[in-house]
């Protein structure tokens, strides 16, 4: 399974990866990007078959990444989880109604990561 | 509104909650006291949020450079010896994660807020100044010898819509 990471942080994206490698998902590459802009142009290269993604990001947040991934028909049913500082309900269901498949709250544990993709991967 | 012990409340749990969680360091709370002064550091590191929405303000969360490695060392599991960009983008991610958290739990009684993408600054002897004229809220925190300060400074805005109005659109 081909992991896309979306995150301005590169020490997010680097504690994601090394979480996504503890998990037990048959892993296989994990990409990244540092926001929408740069993640769409890397899903034009590369096929992924799960989206990690922040919402405070410059150029393009993690909200509009989302809806635009949500319009191409190719890239649609990529689960995409949403991990981020912005915890308020009204963000929590804008996500939900834009298509996240799931919202994790930073900070986390590697568990709670670990406990969302298994109900979202398997 | 919000009261000044609820703001420390909200404040203290976001801070532990990160350290706790992320970095596996459990911190000390000290004293909080009002500041009219904006944040200085003389020799570290500074990493700012910006809060905005019905009421605006920021959040800054200072690090002598010894403990911004320890911080990133503890969250990346790495060994960093001199500040460099990944102890510089661990300790703004901690800031946005404190703030993050702070903001969230604020929502409930001032309404919804956006937060700013966090800005980093190092250096030596280097001073910093706000235009604001509202007490900074200082909340030192205690861990192994080494003191962190997290500093609030939070206003009503004058152009937001009342909270029982309506409610800002955040982008």
């Amino acid at each position: 399974m081909d992991v896309l990471v979306v995150d301005d942080s590169a020490a997010i994206r680097k504690i994601l990866k090394r979480v996504l490698q503890q998990t037990e998902i048959p892993l296989g590459q994990v990409y990244e990007a540092g926001d929408g802009v740069e993640a769409l142009a890397g899903l034009k290269l590369q096929q992924v078959h799960l989206i990690l993604s922040d919402i405070n990001m410059p150029n393009m947040d993690g909200l509009q990444f989302l809806s635009e991934l949500k319009t191409n028909q190719e890239w649609k049913k990529i689960p995409v989880i949403m991990v981020t500082t912005e915890g308020s309900q009204a963000k929590v269901l804008e996500a939900v109604g834009l298509g996240a498949a799931g919202y994790i709250r930073k900070p986390f544990t590697a568990d709670q990561i670990k406990e969302k993709l298994a109900g979202i991967v398997w | 509104m919000i009261d000044h012990d609820k703001l420390v409340e909200y404040a203290r749990s976001a801070t532990d909650s990160v350290f706790v969680t992320m970095l596996d360091m459990a911190v000390t709370p000290q004293p909080e006291h009002l500041d009219r002064k904006p944040p200085m550091v003389s020799d570290g590191v500074m990493a700012l949020v910006g809060l905005a929405g019905p009421w605006i303000g920021a959040g800054v969360v200072t690090f002598s450079a010894a403990f911004a490695i320890d911080v990133c060392n503890h969250l990346l599991m790495c060994e960093e010896t001199a500040v460099n960009e990944d102890v510089l983008d661990a300790v703004g991610e901690v800031a946005n994660m404190i703030i993050g958290s702070f903001k969230t739990q604020l929502e409930d009684d001032l309404g919804p807020l956006c937060l700013s993408i966090p800005t980093v600054v190092y250096g030596r002897n280097f001073t910093s100044r706000s235009v604001g004229t509202d007490d900074w809220v200082v909340l030192p925190f205690q861990y192994k010898g080494e003191v962190i300060e997290l500093r609030i400074c939070l206003s009503p805005s004058k152009n937001s819509v009342p909270n029982h109005v309506g409610s800002m659109q955040c982008a």
